[in-house]
């Protein structure tokens, strides 16, 4: 096996806010392509910020991130977010929101065509197909993030950063989400950080889970899962990592506190 | 205005806690309301009636403006005469005044919202500006531009310019943040950001902006046609003043508040046409 240059990386990124001491201090991360990196932590622990900083829409105070090997500046184009908030445009139609951007100047060029098998494609992926002509509000909240998350596979991104994409969603869509995020994955070798508040959902997809607390918040411990996907949770080894993580989150809790 | 927008908003609520029965309840309250709005305008023309008929002296000039004389008048009016050709002349300067102030309103309204300097330095002019009475500078308009549609044009786009410039700066001011991280993610351009997202994004309260604009052009309109104008609905009130034609003087009256009546609905449509459910 060969070392490749990691496709995401972050190096002692500090993140602070005017006089106040850093809300993260010295973070690491390196990511391979086609890996998947859960953050946990607790509530407001700076896991969105950190979102922030590696999609360069935030600099950070020091360190630096990089893309395949290159420091970025700012935003990158074959770097794709997600929030919680789906943040669709109201006058477009899904189909529009979804394609949304394919055609921006700094993005990669596309032919008419493949921009046209990318939308529907895409679409396809997350179920949508019936709902295409739709505009956001008459959307479920459930079918909002979905075509939130069509958007970003839409670009067929080296990097997808997903801050809580599935926080809305009820169990069985979220289920199929998560599915969908495992084969995006796999096809296009997507390096991806995925936060979430829920440690099933992190034992699942995770290749890595990060715990990051204590105030500034670092990583204070990370877990290697080194089974084949998809998984299943009662796996045994799954249960005793998932005993682990709830103790050292509980401890990371009462720390922020 | 704020009774207006009570009224959408009503029918709107009515309309989502109710869709199964929406044709049958909307229908009874569009009959509803309608008998009730023609009962208030019937009331109206009933205290008219009263007025000039029953309370004014026999035989003075009050009786001329009663609403018996008025409808034949107005009959006569819209049957045989010029009032069409003035009723055109009037729209299309109102036209021309809204169109001057949207291509100015729009984009100094863009240009003050994205920017908080040019904002900080001109929000106290442009109140300054905006509460000077358009009709205040009618003397010096005409003085410089000389009698004809250009004074007009000056006054009406000068009194519609306000509310769309600072409806358009409001618009962004109140863009969702998410749609701008996402255009940003999207490593946009800034011309791509105004043009995918900040323009279509204050539509709603440019639309804002043109109603309250259209109501202020209908009221100034009308005395700044009184200056030295040979057509429109103003020229026509002072005509019918001259000729002692005082029932004809009525009629324009209607005629003048029945036109800015349909204006102000027409704007009303376009503003639900292009944002259904929308609260803006």
């Amino acid at each position: 096996m060969t070392l490749a240059t990691p496709l995401l990386e972050a190096d002692s990124i500090t993140l602070g806010y005017g006089n106040s001491g850093p809300v993260l201090a010295d973070f690491g991360l390196a990511l391979n392509a086609g890996e998947i990196v859960t953050i946990l932590g607790p509530s407001g622990v700076g896991k969105s910020s950190l979102i922030r900083v590696l999609a360069g829409l935030q600099r950070p105070s020091a360190g630096r991130v990089a893309v395949a090997g290159s420091a970025i500046e700012g935003v990158h184009p074959r770097v794709a977010i997600a929030f919680q908030n789906p943040g669709l445009l109201p006058w477009l139609t899904l189909e529009r929101n979804v394609g949304f951007g394919l055609s921006f100047k700094r993005q990669p060029r596309l032919a008419a065509d493949d921009r046209r098998v990318r939308i529907e494609t895409a679409i396809r992926r997350v179920g949508l197909e019936h709902a295409r002509h739709r505009l956001p509000a008459e959307l479920s909240g459930g079918m909002a993030q979905r075509a939130a998350l069509a958007r970003c596979l839409a670009r067929q991104p080296q990097v997808l950063l997903l801050d809580e994409p599935f926080g809305a969603l009820d169990e069985i869509t979220r289920a199929d989400m998560q599915r969908l995020l495992l084969t995006v994955v796999r096809d296009f070798r997507t390096a991806t950080v995925l936060v979430t508040h829920d440690i099933d959902e992190a034992l699942l997809l995770s290749d890595r889970i990060v715990l990051l607390g204590g105030a500034p918040a670092r990583q204070l411990a990370q877990w290697k899962i080194e089974l084949p996907q998809p998984r299943d949770d009662s796996v045994a080894e799954l249960g005793r990592i998932r005993i682990d993580i709830v103790q050292a989150l509980h401890k990371a809790v009462v720390r922020h506190h | 205005m704020s009774e207006v927008a009570g009224g959408i908003a009503t029918t709107n609520a009515t309309h989502r806690r109710q869709p199964a029965e929406r044709g049958t309840l909307l229908g009874r309250l569009l009959t509803a309301r309608f008998v009730q709005g023609f009962a208030g305008i019937g009331a109206i023309v009933l205290v008219w009636w009263i007025a000039t008929a029953l309370l004014a002296p026999e035989g003075g000039l009050a009786a001329r403006f009663a609403p018996g004389a008025t409808f034949e008048s107005l009959l006569v009016l819209l049957a045989s005469s010029d009032l069409p050709l003035h009723i055109g002349v009037s729209l299309k300067r109102i036209l021309v005044g809204l169109a001057l102030a949207l291509a100015i309103g729009v984009p100094l309204g863009l240009i003050v919202g994205l920017n908080k300097t040019v904002e900080a330095a001109t929000s106290p002019a442009f109140q300054f500006l905006r509460m000077i009475s358009p009709l205040s500078w009618m003397p010096i308009a005409v003085m410089l531009l000389g009698v004809g549609d250009y004074p007009i044009y000056f006054l009406l786009t000068f009194a519609a310019v306000w509310p769309i410039l600072l409806n358009t700066a409001a618009g962004v001011r109140h863009l969702d943040p998410a749609w701008l991280t996402l255009s940003k993610s999207l490593c946009a351009t800034p011309w791509e950001n105004l043009i995918h997202v900040v323009i279509p994004g204050v539509v709603g309260h440019v639309l804002t902006g043109v109603r309250l604009a259209i109501g202020i052009l209908w009221i100034v309109l009308v005395p700044c046609e009184m200056l030295g104008v040979s057509a429109g609905l103003g020229y026509m009130v002072l005509d019918t003043r001259d000729r002692l034609a005082y029932s004809e003087l009525m009629a324009m009256v209607i005629v003048i508040g029945f036109l800015g009546f349909l204006l102000d609905a027409a704007a009303r449509a376009l503003h639900r046409r292009w944002l259904p459910g929308s609260s803006a």
